[in-house]
């Protein structure tokens, strides 16, 4: 996988995530300037630093790991949380199908998700909870979340080109001219049960029960009205938007996402991620679109090849993280130094006119393929401002060059808009798109 | 047949159960009040501190001292299950609750959870305060027990048309049979189910079996005829072992305990089975007719839905106008399978592609969640 298709987001939690929680700020962390200078978004090989182990959040006089404080981070903001927060330990992907054809039904919807999803964010349980009410009936919640923290919990919803298709919910007009079908890209091996899709809900969390149990629930309340099409669960986030720490590793043994946009940097985020009123519709504005690649690795043939070529093809060592000819991870790359088909020249923002997005990506293992071999890789998620400049020319830079290309194939795909953030208790998920 | 059996009258016992457990806490605290009786279950013993007791709502307090998993019965004198908890582990302490009716019963502790158990005879007496039901209420269950001995009743000349062709060798005859003879009982297999030895006997998979334990049944002859191409000596045996149980099912089922609570989860456990069975393709992994069930799953559900309706309608319209469309929306997209809205002909289920069945799911969720609130819709 590109380092673009990894990386992910900063590690602030810029809307929701930053008030709770604040990166720790120690020497030996790179300045975020020599972080951007190095390009930012594009790149997710190197990132830069690590998301949960830097970030802290700090309890009278001790700062403890944030992963560790099990706290909640704000639902609430001119965002939606889940974007610039620090990237959590663990993901549950689902992307749904709207069943019902009544616009009513699908605003009811969204209504009910954002109240169940301000509870469950805050660590409370669904409705009248997982027990204590009607013995006749099931519970509101499934309560396997019962007694767990917050767990900075993130949900985060986005909205896919087919909710906008003509004759469904009369949103034709409203359909962002940015959210594109993406094209076909050389290599893709796209299978339409794993790609697509009219919402998502990303589910972040640093306990994967608390990220399974959202995701669980709302599918429950959604019955009827929707209907999941897939989903994916994550781990060991492979990028970071907290670059002051140890950048997380990739399921091909590689540092990953070095140079993420940092969560915390307002001006990158502004200028990368986030939709400005003059992008494109309103309702979208102080949003971003999200694009999703399921980027399955050919792990056994990896594990065969020499070290050598292994750095060779990302473009870095293995043990440091540090680029070709380069002794730390965070000295600036000397592109021509690295073969012109290595990974990280191919996806520098150097190379693709200054490009970047903001990765948060996870590692996936869903057990074994028939034949035996790991069916992992990387599920890749960026956020973006403009998929035009973002996604679409690194990858395809990438798919028509990259060496790790024999390594890897891209199998599911989406894209979604995102919209910006429910400002308090009477606003709701799309509330400016539908109403 | 379903992978577990929680029979209507189970049900309707277990939500007796958490009823009691969770309304009654503080009474149960003070002190094993008059309706409490002590079951000790050990590995060769199942001791019951009164054997008498008045009838209305009991409450077994079971302690398993013994060395096995166990599971503890009521059971009516002729096997059928008043309530039953399983799964209690050595050392455990669990509560069953149940209504009953003044008359003779068995409490059974099954060490293992095998076999027949260990049984001791026990006598409720007197009237029973059992709780008074509103003639809405008496009325739904009275129709669906008619419901359910016409289904059993028209089951039988048509499981007959079906054995007789097995018997008589003609296998395309008995495969033309074969789905339209089992369309009743799985209209009514929550209550079926509900006479604890008919169900193994007559509707299991092969791998449903037990050690030791010999397969009969439907499935028995639907692998002999499609797998095996087989309608001969044998199966005909097979076809009057079937007849023969599906008789005592038919002279039974109009016994059974039935109340609106069960008849309300009796419906969403028939969906269960759609679920989990039917849309899987598994019920009927060799003549395919799995949509044929479904179709009678999705009847019988409605039937009970129908009849529960005005009770539910006054406590709950929300939930009932969303299961009329949920029903009704579902009955749609099965009859796109289907060659004409009279017919239980159904497209043979390994033609229906993923993206179809993964359709047909979906409209069994979105039918099955709001229906696991009607009973309590029925009950507020």
């Amino acid at each position: 996988m590109s380092e673009q298709t990894i990386d992910s987001g900063s590690d602030s939690g810029s809307d929701g995530g930053s008030s709770s929680i604040s990166s720790s700020d120690n020497g030996t962390a790179p300045s975020r300037r020599s972080l951007l200078g190095w390009g930012g978004a594009g790149l997710a090989l190197g990132a830069a630093a690590a998301g949960g182990a830097a970030v802290a959040v700090t309890r009278g006089e001790e700062t403890v790991p944030a992963a560790a404080s099990g706290a909640a981070v704000p639902f609430h903001g001119a965002h939606q949380a889940g974007i610039a927060t620090a990237v959590q330990d663990r993901l549950h992907f689902a992307s749904f199908d709207v069943k019902t054809t009544d616009r009513a039904e699908l605003v009811q919807l969204l209504k009910d998700w954002t109240r169940a999803a301000e509870r469950m964010t805050a660590g409370h349980a669904v409705g009248e909870g997982a027990f204590g009410g009607l013995a006749e009936a099931p519970p509101d919640d499934t309560g396997e979340a019962l007694g767990l923290k917050p767990s900075r919990l993130t949900l985060t919803i986005g909205f896919g080109p087919s909710l906008f298709a003509k004759g469904r919910f009369g949103l034709e007009g409203r359909r962002p001219a940015a959210l594109v079908d993406l094209p076909k890209f050389p290599g893709d091996n796209l299978d339409p049960a794993r790609s697509g899709g009219d919402l998502c809900v990303q589910a972040c969390a640093d306990d994967p029960q608390v990220a399974v149990h959202a995701i669980r629930n709302l599918a429950r309340i959604g019955f009827g009205k929707v209907a999941v099409r897939w989903s994916q669960l994550g781990f060991g986030k492979t990028s970071s938007t907290t670059p002051d720490a140890q950048t997380p590793r990739n399921m091909m043994g590689f540092k990953d996402g070095t140079r993420n946009v940092s969560g915390t940097d307002t001006a990158a985020l502004d200028k990368h991620v986030w939709v400005a009123g003059k992008d494109g519709p309103a309702w979208l504005s102080g949003g971003s679109y999200l694009v999703a690649r399921r980027i399955r690795m050919n792990i056994e043939t990896w594990d065969r090849t020499s070290l050598k070529e292994q750095e060779d093809i990302f473009g870095r060592d293995k043990g440091e993280g540090a680029a070709v000819g380069k002794a730390k991870e965070r000295d600036e790359p000397f592109l021509p130094a690295m073969l012109p088909t290595a990974h990280v020249r191919l996806a520098h923002p150097d190379t693709n006119g200054g490009a970047k997005m903001l990765r948060r990506g996870y590692s996936f293992t869903d057990g074994t393929d028939g034949l035996g071999r790991l069916d992992a890789g990387l599920f890749f998620l960026a956020y973006q401002r403009d998929i035009g400049k973002g996604f679409v020319p690194v990858q395809r830079s990438l798919a028509a060059s990259d060496v790790l290309n024999e390594y890897i194939q891209h199998v599911g795909s989406a894209l979604f808009a995102v919209p910006p953030g429910v400002r308090d208790k009477d606003d709701w998920w799309g509330r400016a798109l539908l109403s | 047949m379903r992978p577990v059996r929680l029979s209507v009258v189970t049900a309707a016992a277990t939500v007796a159960a958490l009823t009691a457990v969770t309304g009654c806490t503080e009474k149960s605290e003070a002190k094993g009040d008059d309706a409490g009786v002590q079951v000790t279950a050990k590995d060769d013993s199942c001791e019951v501190s009164k054997k008498e007791f008045p009838a209305g709502h009991i409450q077994l307090d079971i302690e398993n001292k013994g060395s096995k998993v166990t599971e503890v019965y009521i059971l009516f004198p002729d096997d059928r299950i008043v309530s039953e908890l399983e799964n209690i582990g050595p050392g455990m302490k669990r509560r069953l609750t149940a209504e009953v009716k003044a008359g003779s019963y068995e409490i059974a502790c099954k060490p293992g959870m095998k076999g027949d158990g260990i049984r001791q005879k026990v006598t409720a007496t007197g009237d029973g305060k059992i709780a008074k039901r509103s003639p809405e209420m008496d009325a739904a269950v009275a129709a669906y027990r008619k419901y359910v001995q016409e289904q059993a009743d028209e089951t039988l000349p048509k499981a007959k048309v079906f054995a007789d062709a097995v018997k008589d060798g003609h296998l395309e005859a008995a495969k033309e049979a074969y789905a339209d003879s089992r369309i009743g009982w799985e209209r009514t297999e929550p209550v079926a189910e509900s006479f604890g030895d008919i169900d193994p006997k007559v509707d299991l998979r092969e791998d449903g079996l037990e050690k030791g334990q010999k397969w009969t049944g439907w499935h028995r002859l639907e692998k002999a005829l499609w797998q095996d191409k087989k309608a001969g000596e044998e199966e005909g045996h097979f076809a009057d072992i079937l007849i023969k149980d599906l008789t005592v099912w038919q002279k039974k089922v109009g016994t059974a305990e039935i109340s609106p609570t069960s008849m309300a989860n009796g419906a969403k456990e028939l969906l269960d089975e759609v679920a989990t069975g039917k849309v899987t393709g598994e019920e009927e992994r060799y003549s395919h007719t799995d949509l044929v069930d479904f179709k009678a799953n999705v009847e019988g559900a409605q039937k009970s839905f129908e009849l529960l309706k005005p009770v539910a309608s006054k406590n709950d319209p929300k939930l009932v106008a969303e299961l009329d469309k949920q029903f009704a929306a579902l009955n749609t997209l099965l009859d796109k399978y289907r060659k004409d809205t009279s017919s239980y002909e159904f497209t043979s289920y390994d033609k229906v592609g993923k993206a179809e069945r993964k359709e047909l799911s979906d409209a069994v969720n979105a039918l099955a969640e709001p229906l696991s609130k009607l009973a309590a819709a029925v009950v507020k």
